[in-house]
Order: structure tokens, then C-alpha cells, then sequence
């Protein structure tokens, strides 16, 4: 049954109207921001450590730009700052972020795709190109000769994760990092896509 | 001697206000980071030091000033060239009215620290202020651009919504001190009220104060007063403007801010007044001036929070804010100012 939840306005009142005491209010938020931020900088700066730039592993950064655990709010309002210094520091990456794709093998090393091409079909930004073969194995159909994904094209919705009826594709490599100087450079093939497995 | 004097003033006028916007440039970008809980300018760096982002105050001009100054085909050259050296020009022109410090002897010379000392300063500095929107509204008209215009407009209108208020404000502390006089008016300031209160305007004029810190940010162009700009709905009137011209639009905004943070300074916090420290001689110039300065930079401190704390008002806002808050209550202020200076006498 329908029903109509009847929300208060919050009462306008003189005080509100006026504006100015709001803007005291505010104000009052801001430098206090400002002034903790700032003694929180000048403890850095006193102890020897450039404001807001800590060693990566004081916040569970590893090499591979994945953090093992997201550092929690409190830890980074300590620095005075939440900001990541990205190049030089791992950028911090939720544990569901969906980064560079991978494929997943059998036991045998072989593909676990078979080829049915949901992926390709789901994409929407037409990146990939499966072509298919014929398996040794007599209990699989098919499997992928060539694997393509053009990361210049890709928009890593996550879509062909999601469509994959065998589990043959992830997109938790951690890895976000992937410019070149050449746009045929941009197309990972299936071996590339294969060794993260 | 004298003319040689006057020059080095306005000199040294000219060069307070944009170091003061190369400044701001640097104080804008990382008071914001820091009660954002970011960091804020610290790339630039000569030789590895950084310097708490310092080196941004000479890396902006010199990109800005490498930029391509690309003049869209279908503008009106002159007026698009002129906008900018106009809006810019008239908020430096006011500096030199301001009276940095008193006078000083030193070795026989009685020097004054105020480039252009008239008995009407105030009027003077109103006058550039109003006559900078000229430039803005030029450049939105140059542009043919329908934003460009539209910001333009939305300045000019603006503009005349707070030029009066901010006369208004100021009204009830030129009826207090009895001058037009920017010196004199601090000279009237520069004592003790029973030797430990300083008679500065904002013991007498709060509200003043208040109202006049109100009407000069929104006089700036800066958020929460930033119609004409109004990057998020209209760009505004620099909206075909790139390189160094744009910069200086830029640097208008940042002038504008100082000559008002002077205005209050000058008029509400005693000028080059400084309690209990010598005011004469080599010493006292230092001390007058960094008074001065010192005072500038308080104000500045907090227009620069404002800036960074309040949203952008809607244009009926700022109109409604402008003639039927500050100038009403500008005008009790002045009316309460009399009545207060008719009772005491």
C-alpha cells in the first residue's frame, strides 16, 4: 500500500534568513579544517616528513597499486591531508575496482574461454575480438585461438565479467596503468592477457 | 627630491599589488587545500626544493604568458585587446591612493608613505573601482559571444548593486573620522582609547565593518559573488580569452580583492596604526608599512576563506542581497553613526 510520508521543512527563521550567522557557522567549520590540517602539517614538517607524502607501506600500499586494505579515514586525517601523491605513491584502489582484464587457464594452461563470444557480444564499447578453435578436449566444444582487447576502446564497465558463463575473465589485476606510444600497442592479445594467471 | 620620491611610491605601490596577486595566486590554491583536508600546489620546484609550493607564484605567469593568446576570429580586435589592460589598470591605479604609512623624518627630510595624498583619496578609489568594470564589460561586448555578454552584463549590474552599498558602508566611518581624506582618516584612528584600546573604525563601526567586508567581496567578482564569471553556468565575460589575457582578468580579481582589503585596513582597522611601537624614523616606516601590509593580509585571510567556504548565490540572490540587505542596513548604520556622533557632542 501506497503511502505519503509527510517531510518538515526545516523552519526558516529569522537567524537563517539573515544569512550571516549561517556564514559564521560555516566559517567556523572551515578554519577549523584549516587550523587542525595545519598544525597537523607543521608536526609533519617538524618531524622530518614532507607534509602528506608518508612511506607507501604505512598505508598497506603494495608495488602492484593495489591496497591489501583501504587505509581507513582516520589514518589519512592524521597526515593532514587525504591526498595520494599517485605517481610517486600505489594509488589506492578498492578491493571490487575494476583494473586491467586477465584470463583465467585450466590445469592444462589451456584458455578457459569457450568461445561463445557473450563477452564480444556484451561489450559496448566493441572492444573485443574472439576468434574460436576447435578443442582437443571432447568434453569442451570450443576454445579461443586469439583473445583481443583493445584497451584504447575499452570503457571497463566490467560487462564481459558479468556475461561470462565459465569464469574465464576478470578484471582484478590491480594494473591501471596502461598507456603506449603507439595505438597498435593497445591491444592486448591473449598471451599478454594470460600471464597475470 | 620629491618628484624622485613620488615615483619610487608609486612604484613601490605598483609592485605591492601584483606581488600581491602573484601571492594570492599561491595562498588561494593552498588555503583551499588545506581546509580541504588536500595538499595543494607543491609541484613546481627548482633544483629539488619546493618550498611548500612557492616557485607556483613565477611557474603561472611563465605558463600563462607561453600560452597561445588565441583572438577568435569574429571578436572586435581592438576592444578584446583593450578589455583586459582596462580591467586590470584601474584596480592597480586605485593602490596608489592608499596611504602605506604616515610621514617620517630621516635625516632632515620629512617623508610621507603615501603615493598620492588627496583630500579626496576615497572618492578617488570608489572612482577606479567603478571605472574597472569598464574592462569587463568591454571584454563581454568584444567577445561576441552571447556568455561573454551575458557575463559582462551580469557584472555591470552587479557592479552598480555594490559600488553603492559599499559607499554606503563606508559612509557611517567618513562621517566619524570627518574626512574623505584616506591619511587623515587614519591619523584620526592613530591613538588610545584610555591607553590600551586602539581607536580604530571598528571599535565605532561593527556593523560597518560587517556590511563593508560583504559589499567589497562581492565587489571583487569572487565566489560567492562570482556571477559575472559563473564558470559552471556561463563562463562569463573571459569565456574567449586564453594565455595572459585571461591571466590578467585573473589577476583583476586578485587586485580587486587587495585594494578592498586596503579600503578596510585603511578605514576600519587604523592603517598603518600599531600599538605601543615607535612610528618615526627608518624603524617606524618599516613598522608602519608592515602594519599595513599585516592588516591587508588579515583581511585577506578571511575573504580568501569566505571565497573557499560559501557556494555561488543565484543572480536574484545577489541582487536581493545587495539592495535590499547592505544597503538598507548600511544606510541604519550610517543613521545610528549620526545620532551616536549628535548625542556625544
Amino acid at each position: 500500500m501506497i503511502t505519503v510520508r509527510t517531510v518538515e521543512r526545516p523552519p526558516r527563521d529569522l537567524a537563517v534568513q539573515v544569512f550571516l550567522l549561517e556564514v559564521v557557522k560555516g566559517l567556523g567549520v572551515t578554519y577549523r579544517h584549516f587550523f587542525v590540517n595545519l598544525w597537523r602539517h607543521l608536526l609533519g614538517l617538524a618531524g622530518g616528513r614532507p607534509a602528506g607524502s608518508p612511506p607507501a607501506a604505512a598505508w598497506g600500499g603494495s608495488p602492484r597499486g593495489r591496497a591489501s586494505r583501504p587505509p581507513s579515514g582516520r589514518a589519512l586525517a592524521a597526515r593532514g591531508a587525504v591526498t595520494v601523491q599517485y605517481p610517486e605513491e600505489p594509488a589506492v584502489l578498492g578491493r571490487r575496482a575494476r583494473t586491467r582484464h586477465r584470463l583465467l587457464k585450466r590445469p592444462d594452461g589451456a584458455p578457459r574461454c569457450t568461445s561463445c563470444l557473450l563477452c564480444e557480444t556484451v561489450c559496448p564499447a566493441r572492444c573485443i575480438r574472439i576468434t574460436a578453435e576447435d578443442s582437443p578436449d571432447p568434453g569442451i566444444e570450443k576454445r579461443a585461438r586469439t583473445f583481443e582487447i583493445d584497451m584504447g576502446l575499452c570503457v571497463f564497465c566490467g560487462h564481459c565479467v558479468e556475461a561470462c558463463p565459465v569464469d574465464a575473465i576478470r578484471m582484478d589485476t590491480g594494473d591501471m596503468e596502461l598507456p603506449a606510444l603507439h595505438r597498435r600497442e593497445m591491444i592486448w592479445d591473449m598471451k599478454a592477457l594470460m600471464e597475470d594467471s | 627630491m620629491s618628484i624622485l620620491w613620488v615615483l619610487v611610491k608609486l612604484g613601490a605601490a605598483l609592485g605591492f599589488g601584483m606581488s600581491w596577486a602573484a601571492f594570492l595566486g599561491w595562498v588561494e590554491r593552498k588555503q583551499s587545500a588545506v581546509m580541504q583536508d588536500r595538499i595543494g600546489a607543491n609541484r613546481a620546484d627548482i633544483l629539488g626544493f619546493k618550498l611548500i609550493g612557492l616557485f607556483h607564484t613565477i611557474a603561472d605567469p611563465i605558463k600563462l604568458l607561453t600560452k597561445e593568446d588565441f583572438v577568435p576570429a569574429n571578436v572586435n580586435k581592438t576592444f578584446h585587446a583593450a578589455a583586459p589592460a582596462l580591467a586590470l589598470g584601474f584596480p592597480l591605479l586605485a593602490l596608489a591612493a592608499f596611504p602605506f604609512g604616515g610621514t617620517f623624518t630621516v635625516g632632515g627630510w620629512t617623508l610621507s608613505l603615501q603615493p598620492l595624498g588627496s583630500k579626496v583619496g576615497l572618492l578617488y578609489v570608489l572612482a577606479m573601482l567603478a571605472v574597472g568594470i569598464h574592462g569587463v564589460v568591454m571584454a563581454g561586448y568584444a567577445s561576441n559571444s552571447c556568455y561573454g555578454l551575458m557575463g559582462g552584463l551580469r557584472g555591470a549590474s552587479q557592479m552598480l548593486a555594490y559600488e553603492v552599498c559599499l559607499a554606503t558602508t563606508m559612509a557611517g566611518a567618513v562621517f566619524l573620522y570627518g574626512t574623505l581624506d584616506l591619511a587623515e582618516a587614519v591619523r584620526w584612528q592613530a591613538r588610545m582609547l584610555g591607553g590600551w584600546l586602539p581607536a580604530w573604525g571598528i571599535v565605532f563601526q561593527p556593523l560597518g565593518f560587517v556590511l563593508f567586508l560583504v559589499a567589497g567581496a562581492a565587489l571583487t567578482k569572487r565566489t560567492p559573488f562570482d556571477l559575472p564569471e559563473g564558470e559552471s553556468e556561463i563562463v562569463g565575460f573571459h569565456v574567449e580569452y586564453s594565455g595572459m589575457k585571461f591571466g590578467m582578468f585573473m589577476m583583476t580579481d586578485l587586485i580587486e580583492s587587495v585594494v578592498v582589503c586596503c579600503l578596510a585596513a585603511t578605514l576600519f582597522l587604523g592603517g598603518w596604526h600599531a600599538p605601543f611601537l615607535p612610528l618615526d624614523g627608518l624603524v617606524g616606516a618599516a613598522v608602519m608599512v608592515g602594519a599595513f601590509t599585516a592588516k591587508v593580509a588579515l583581511v585577506m585571510f578571511l575573504l580568501m576563506q569566505v571565497r573557499w567556504t560559501l557556494p555561488r548565490f543565484r543572480f536574484d540572490q545577489l541582487l536581493d542581497l545587495g539592495w535590499k540587505g547592505v544597503l538598507p542596513a548600511g544606510l541604519l548604520n550610517f543613521f545610528l553613526t549620526a545620532w551616536g556622533i549628535y548625542l556625544w557632542r
